[in-house]
């Protein structure tokens, strides 16, 4: 290697910007697993359109990867990229908004044809034209390089290149000094099968390395050191794979199969993909005609003892409704996860929002209530939803688990955790019996108001259950007034009652004072991030986040009481904020975007600013 | 399915009844299919808590409160869904699933296609009684075309479904048809897809005597049933009539009834039936009275691969490779760092 200056950064964030067909994705997760191996905090953003390969070259099928990597614990994928790669026109087009004055700008002068220029809307080259000016443009010819360094592997021009993401991969493994080693093997164990394809993605990404080295593109390359976490054996995971993992974790820590029904769905589908291919752990998928037969069959799976799971996105739960209504009145325990997406109707299924909070809590005929609970990051949605199956098999209730298309495609480094840290998930079924008593399915905990989950095959427990009202005691259907009203008051009191279960909620910065920031589900790392940046600026905000959303922690309001103004960020107009005010009578500040982005932090802070001046001015 | 354990006490058909009193209107034809299912269930051997009864919404859904077994009353058009993951997860349980022509064909029919096409190893009745009887009278998806219903007063404008014909579509394993009145036939039909491993769809013509009665009369009453009506047996001539002195024979792919000993015809030209045969099946469930006798019996009896014992064989084959279900493996992944 050549001489470069080497200077330190604390983090970089880098956005991959292509084609649809570009690899882009591939490009930022291979770059995300070297980061993350290297030791750095890490923190992605995959950001790619519906359309599976929408026309080549235009804006449309614009897709690309933001990552964040660091020196120190960072809790979001950066606001502005400090580093945009744009293979195409129309990439360049999309992201530039993004790139901050002076930012380091790598483009594939290739792709800059009149064509695609013209897809891009572009009228004037901008690599041409002088508007560029303001950034570290760095031109590459990509395209022409790649071809001629995969040329001895003998491969079609066309598959050549093809090759060019590995060659602009190269290109940022340099300037940010990191080892080609990983990105090598993981080439081989996926080409495997076509060694001449492997040796010039191979190829590619060594002659962008090279090629940044030689020419001295760069004038200064950066180091990012590690990152120190709290100790541990760690690996990158996305909230999908979280999500499975916890499904599995929930079932081993059991010792009861899973039953996992769904129908494909984005961006939950890659959750029945993992799942699917684990049935070593004596997991049960099955992929169902629609939506309604998924949630069906994972209530008869419930029925029939296993820890049934149903999995699906906002559109999904809507079609699910009806059945998440049998699950109440029947009170069989079923896992259900939503991972959110841009609505209403099918909306952006690319894209996040949190706007399914009221569906969640609220969206149901007659008095039908249901636990939430929301993961904050991509690693919690491993723990979410172990706890949401603790919860659902203890108190025999359909649980509903929150997660979004950012925390689905987002990837952080994870502490890989022992199965003896994980919470038990004890099962009981009702015994078998041969006294000849009636049995009766619908008599319950005085306390905790759990009935029993008695299981077909149980000799003795013959017993009927379904939608119809149910009698408090045998469970058959019951029309009478006042066993109505107790029923449906008993509903809710056993969810709400299931408080005694939920950890109360901690405030991190002041205890009392202005201004809380309230959050829930992905915002959590932007509210922190921002409110940690706010008290280094002494600016005294506080923050916590809502894992439970049904019931609430039990000092919620006792919290909220503390603070003269509460600021709740989410994706959407309002509905956590909604719920704070109909429960607590009092007035909650909002910030809400629905652009199918996170927020970034510079967002929250300045609204948290604007909320504190206010203040002050008014004062 | 075949696979039952033995009992170790002998059931009788009062063991299948419950306490619940049963609500269906008098003279209604759910009675008399109650009362064949309860008189079956002590001849099929299995312990009384593996049988489940699943229905969805409708008259013919109140019946698993009538069976004194595991019952579980679901939501319209979506008892087979519950089936389906109740018998994935406990392969040993005998699942029975009640539905009518709304809720099985209308409301429930894309579980009604998926359900069977999947061949999962449980027991489908749909009680066919063309009308809408819980809620009053209203058209089904399997009443005749032009109907004077309350919602068609002129007369429906849509062509029914036909469900035999729909299931053998559907690529089910075995598909029957009975009539409730006629109990000895009903019983036979109820054992033998029991007995069928895999999925297996009875229909059964259901008297709605409210709204719509007397609605497979012309056929089906005592008086006329075997001039007008055939029971198909693998592997038997298709004959019919007091003396048995009908037939069918094939013409190409047009069938015709025919009168033995009439223009020349003799018994060797009358047609075998072939249960195992699904064009055979299809081209008889598309007879109709009165241009033809209405078949009832088996019209398909075959064998595919059943879907929870390949999804089991699947599992074991995972569980027996190398590493299988090391759950600190899968936690971990396959590239990990350490902090120290």
């Amino acid at each position: 290697m050549s001489e470069h200056k080497v200077a330190e950064l604390d983090s970089v964030t880098i956005r991959f910007a292509g084609d649809s067909g570009d690899g882009m994705q591939l490009t930022g997760s291979r770059f995300t697993d070297t980061a993350a191996l290297v030791g750095n905090d890490i923190a992605t953003f995959p950001d790619y359109p519906a359309e599976i390969r929408a026309p080549a070259g235009s804006l449309a099928g614009v897709s690309g990867f933001q990552i964040q990597f660091s020196s120190h614990d960072i809790h979001t994928p950066g606001d502005r990229p400090d580093v945009l790669v744009a293979m195409n026109p129309a990439a360049l087009k999309v992201n530039l908004k993004d790139l901050p004055e002076g930012g380091i700008l790598v483009v594939n002068e290739n792709s800059f044809t009149k064509g695609n220029l013209r897809l891009a809307h572009y009228e004037s080259n901008p690599l041409e034209d002088g508007s560029l000016s303001g950034y570290r443009l760095i031109r590459v010819p990509m395209t022409d390089l790649t071809v001629k360094a995969v040329e001895e592997t003998g491969v079609q021009r066309k598959l050549a290149e093809r090759c060019k993401n590995f060659f602009a991969l190269g290109v940022v493994f340099f300037l940010f000094e990191r080892p080609l080693d990983t990105t090598i093997k993981w080439i081989e164990d996926k080409f495997g099968g076509k060694p001449e394809i492997a040796q010039a993605n191979i190829l590619a990404l060594k002659a962008g390395f090279n090629f940044a080295d030689t020419i001295e593109v760069f004038q200064t390359i950066y180091e990012v050191k590690k990152a120190k976490l709290p100790a541990g054996t760690y690996r990158s995971l996305n909230g999908n794979e979280a999500m499975a993992l916890g499904v599995i974790a929930a079932g081993v820590k059991a010792g009861r199969p899973i039953f996992y029904g769904s129908y494909p769905i984005t961006p939950a589908s890659d959750i029945l993909h993992e799942l699917a291919r684990h049935k070593d752990f004596g997991v049960k998928t099955f992929q169902a005609e629609d939506e309604i037969a998924a949630v069906g069959a994972s209530i008869g799976a419930s029925y029939g003892g296993a820890l049934a799971v149903t999995g699906t996105s906002g559109p999904g739960v809507a079609l699910k409704t009806e059945a998440l209504g049998l699950a109440v009145m029947t009170e069989l325990p079923l896992l259900i996860i939503n991972v959110q997406r841009g609505g209403p109707s099918t909306g952006l299924p690319t894209k996040t929002e949190q706007a399914d909070l009221f569906q969640a809590v609220l969206g149901r005929n007659g008095e039908s209530p249901i636990p939430v609970l929301a993961a904050a990051t991509p690693g919690d949605c491993f723990y979410v939803a172990i706890e949401g199956m603790r919860l659902a098999v203890k108190y025999m209730t359909p649980v509903l688990v929150l997660s979004d298309g950012y925390l689905a495609n987002g990837a952080e480094p994870w502490r890989v955790p022992d199965l003896s840290e994980l919470p038990e998930i004890e099962v009981k079924y009702a015994e078998p019996r041969d006294d000849g008593e009636e049995f009766k399915p619908y008599d319950r905990d005085p306390e905790t108001l759990i009935r029993p989950w008695a299981i077909p095959g149980t000799r003795g427990l013959e017993h009927h259950i379904g939608g119809l009202e149910k009698d408090k005691l045998t469970g058959n259907v019951s029309y009478d007034p006042d066993n109505h009203e107790y029923m449906v008051k008993l509903r809710a009191r056993k969810v709400a009652g299931m408080v005694r279960d939920i950890p109360d909620l901690e405030v991190s910065g002041p205890q009392e004072g202005e201004l809380l920031i309230l959050g829930w589900g992905s915002t959590a790392g932007a509210i922190i991030s921002a409110s940690e940046r706010l008290r280094a600026q002494k600016i005294p905000v506080a923050n916590a986040h809502l894992r439970y959303l049904n019931p609430f922690p039990a000092n919620l309001g006792e919290v909220l009481g503390r603070y003269e103004k509460v600021l709740v960020p989410e994706m959407n107009l309002g509905q956590l904020r909604k719920l704070l005010q109909a429960e607590f009578l009092r007035p909650i500040l909002g910030l809400n975007k629905v652009k199918g982005q996170p927020f970034k932090v510079e967002e929250i802070m300045d609204q948290a600013r604007a909320i504190l001046e206010q203040r002050t001015v008014a004062g | 399915m075949n696979t039952a354990t033995a009992t170790p006490t002998k059931l009788t058909r009062k063991d299948f009844a419950s306490d619940q009193e049963v609500r269906w209107c008098p003279g209604c034809g759910n009675y008399s299919i109650l009362s064949q299912v309860q008189k079956v269930m002590p001849e099929l051997g299995y312990p009384k808590e593996d049988i489940v009864f699943i229905s969805g919404i409708g008259c013919s859904s109140r019946f698993p409160y009538y069976m004194a077994t595991y019952g579980f009353h679901g939501i319209h058009g979506r008892a087979i869904t519950l089936a389906t993951g109740l018998k994935i997860a406990n392969p040993n349980l005998s699942v029975w699933v009640i539905t009518g022509d709304g809720d099985g064909l209308s409301i429930g029919g894309n579980h009604f296609l998926h359900g069977l096409r999947r061949n999962l190893d449980i027991n489908i009745i749909l009680f066919n009684n063309r009308i809408y009887g819980l809620t009053k009278g209203q058209y089904s998806p399997t009443s005749e075309f032009g109907k004077r219903t309350k919602s068609s007063p002129q007369g429906t404008i849509e062509h029914p479904i036909r469900p035999v014909r729909a299931a053998i579509a559907a690529e089910a394993t075995w598909v029957g048809r009975s009539v409730d009145a006629d109990a000895k036939h009903l019983a036979k039909m109820l054992k033998l897809m029991a007995r069928h491993d895999g999925v297996s769809f009875l229909e059964v013509f259901q008297n709605c005597i409210i709204f719509n009665d007397k609605a497979f009369e012309a056929f089906a009453a005592k008086k006329v049933r075997d001039e007008r009506m055939i029971y198909l047996e693998d592997g038997e001539p298709l004959r019919f009539g007091k003396d048995r002195e009908w037939g069918l024979t094939l013409d190409g792919l047009t069938p015709h009834k025919v009168r033995i000993g009439e223009n020349g015809v003799t018994e060797d030209d009358i047609l075998v039936y072939d249960a195992k045969n699904p064009s055979m099946a299809y081209l008889l469930a598309n007879l109709e009275y009165p241009e033809f006798p209405v078949p009832v019996g088996v019209f398909l009896d075959v064998q595919r691969d059943i879907y929870e014992q390949s999804l089991q064989a699947q599992i074991d084959e995972a569980k027996s490779k190398p590493g299988a279900g090391d759950i600190n493996a899968l936690l971990a992944g396959p590239n990990t760092w350490t902090v120290d």
